[in-house]
């Protein structure tokens, strides 16, 4: 496959079933233009891994996405709908958020991070309730850590903390969780840690984004891959189907030999070597 | 009662510390009443309590000193809960009403005011607390302009640039005034003597506004903490969030500062106090707020009467002298908390 027929794929549109999507989507850094008529969709069900050199737009995607960015033009749909047009506190019912720029207060423990997931579900007369308590412990279960729920969250390693604050999304329940980098800043253990508590939320019919630069863990616990490059997508499909050496060198200048993983069959890079700027 | 102290703060029962924390009020309170210059003694200030004192002591004790315990009162609570909101949205340990042009933006409105020829009696509180929302809206922008807008030491640089820059055209307004100036010579310094208590009440409607203020973003204020997007994915608005929260510190603020005059440090020194007895979260500090602020204005008021006897102190004198050192030992330490 050549890098001009990788350019065609994104003219075919796919074809799965999705609730989360934008159409001709825009956005902007005060004036500069990260991401131009973009169309996206997540397929419904599945674990997506946004992929891309740095600075290629994936994170600004993903705000837009979650409404935290607001678009410049076009529109991101949720369920068929704006989504900035939508209750925020609506949308957060359906839709979890964690982004890179988390931060810890002190003295917090897990159980009270995990709570403040439940805000979407409460008001001003509707303080706690039996289900936020069931959603709470759903969570600690969810990511276990219901030995820890007591444990301050800066006493906690890297993947511990990490797992805890996917936990609050998911006392959010919401049927939608987009991920920013929740790997990033892990060593390996901790990484697989997360991405394993991604992959059981996925099959218990979560359907969840994430930006990821890992590649080979993209592949390995994702169902569909977004690949993007100075804010286009260039091209999309499942981890077999998309993950080749052109697409490595067009996306990072890396030249590089893809075998599969004799365990899971998914792509493994060996011989990388830098090409070009 | 006391086992609740040796946990960590962010870990102790708040019921038990806010009952604490009542007790203790009440202790000040009585001896707010007991206490104070001039002729009357403690003793015979009891008897005045339980109903056995001459009419110049129930003078003294019922009118005097209950009117300034209940002014103090109030200033410390207005000023403990602004500065608690105006750290927890500018994000800043560091973040004090009084020194960041607040109550200087509220002096100077007052100043204008009687200047155009309204005495201290026909003011409104309305315009104090307008003055308030400017010098915050202000401060706010100037630590906002370009760059660095989190960090801590920037502005407190701007409030107390905005601060000084206020102060001095207040104070070059009533050189040209001698009628205004000798009016507000003894407003500006910040007491609870000598006030209003028609004032007091006509202050009441805003305040509970201000409450409605602090029960609608008391929430999102603490899940802001967790950073601004995570707040955004829990539904909540940051920037409505943030606009109410500055309405209800102008409104507070400009409360207190129409009642006692600017009165600085009080809203640095109570969140401060109060974090350390129940941890960061907004929610719990601001509890703790309203019974630590009355607290520490009312003992502070007690020790300004008794120290400089038979005269007697001015209040704001006395918390910036207790309340700078505290600035200097929150800005010493190695790690400002996070907010």
């Amino acid at each position: 496959m050549t890098v001009t027929s990788l350019h065609n794929d994104k003219i075919s549109h796919p074809t799965f079933q999705s609730r989360l999507g934008a159409s001709k989507l825009t956005l902007k850094h005060g004036k500069v233009c990260i991401i131009e008529n973009l169309d996206v969709s997540l397929p419904e069900g599945k674990v997506t891994a946004i992929v891309g050199p740095n600075g290629c737009g994936k994170s600004t995607l993903l705000n837009g996405l979650s409404r935290v960015h607001a678009p410049s033009s076009g529109v991101v749909l949720l369920d068929g709908k704006d989504i900035h047009c939508l209750p925020s506190k609506e949308v957060a019912r359906r839709l979890a958020l964690l982004p890179q720029d988390t931060l810890a207060p002190d003295g917090i423990t897990i159980e009270e991070l995990i709570r403040f997931g439940r805000h979407p579900h409460q008001s001003l007369l509707k303080q706690w309730a039996m289900d936020d308590q069931q959603a709470i412990d759903y969570a600690l279960d969810a990511a276990d850590l219901q030995g820890l729920k007591d444990r301050l969250l800066d006493t906690l390693s890297g993947g511990q903390r990490q797992r805890a604050w996917i936990a609050m999304s998911i006392a959010q329940e919401t049927p939608l969780l987009l991920l920013d980098e929740p790997t990033s800043a892990l060593d390996l253990g901790h990484q697989i840690e997360v991405f394993e508590l991604i992959r059981n939320l996925s099959r218990q019919g979560k359907t969840l984004a994430m930006v990821v630069h890992d590649l080979p863990s993209a592949c390995r616990y994702s169902d569909h891959i977004i690949a993007m490059k100075k804010g286009e997508i260039i091209t999309q499909g499942s981890p077999k189907e998309v993950m080749t050496k052109e697409l490595v060198r067009e996306l990072y200048g890396v030249e590089c030999d893809l075998i599969p993983d004799p365990m899971t069959g998914s792509p493994i890079l060996i011989n990388m070597k830098r090409v070009r700027s | 009662m006391i086992g609740w102290f040796s946990l960590p703060a962010a870990q102790r029962p708040l019921p038990t510390v806010f009952v604490s924390a009542l007790v203790v009020l009440a202790l000040c309170f009585i001896c707010s009443l007991l206490l104070g210059a001039g002729g009357l003694s403690p003793s015979a200030s009891f008897q005045t309590l339980i109903g056995k004192g001459s009419a110049d002591a129930e003078f003294t004790v019922f009118h005097l000193r209950a009117t300034r315990t209940v002014v103090g009162l109030f200033v410390g609570l207005t000023l403990g809960i602004a500065g608690a909101l105006m750290q927890s949205v500018a994000r800043n340990p560091l973040a004090e009403p009084g020194l960041l042009g607040v109550s200087a933006g509220s002096s100077l409105a007052v100043a204008i005011t009687l200047v155009l020829g309204a005495s201290t009696a026909t003011l409104t509180v309305g315009v104090a607390q307008f003055g308030a929302l400017l010098g915050c809206l202000c401060v706010l922008g100037v630590a906002r302009m370009q760059g660095q807008q989190n960090d801590p030491i920037r502005l407190v640089l701007a409030g107390a640039a905005l601060s000084s820059l206020l102060l001095a055209v207040t104070s070059l307004l009533l050189l040209f005034d001698q009628r205004a100036a000798d009016e507000i010579r003894f407003w500006v310094t910040g007491s609870v003597a000598g006030r209003d208590t028609n004032t007091l009440l006509s202050v009441l409607p805003s305040m509970l506004v201000a409450g409605l203020c602090v029960l609608y973003a008391a929430k999102p204020l603490a899940s802001l903490a967790l950073g601004e997007r995570v707040a955004i994915g829990l539904g909540h608005k940051p920037k409505r969030v943030r606009g109410v929260v500055i309405f209800a510190v102008a409104l507070l603020v400009g409360g207190a500062t129409a009642i006692a005059g600017p009165v600085a440090f009080i809203g640095l020194v109570v969140p401060f106090a109060a974090r350390a007895l129940v941890g960061p979260d907004i929610r719990r500090t601001l509890w703790l707020c309203l019974p630590l602020g009355p607290i520490i204005v009312i003992t502070a008021d007690v020790i300004s009467r008794l120290i400089a006897q038979p005269a007697e102190m001015p209040l704001g004198v006395l918390t910036a002298v207790v309340g700078a050192p505290v600035l200097l030992l929150i800005v010493r330490s190695r790690r400002l908390p996070t907010l």
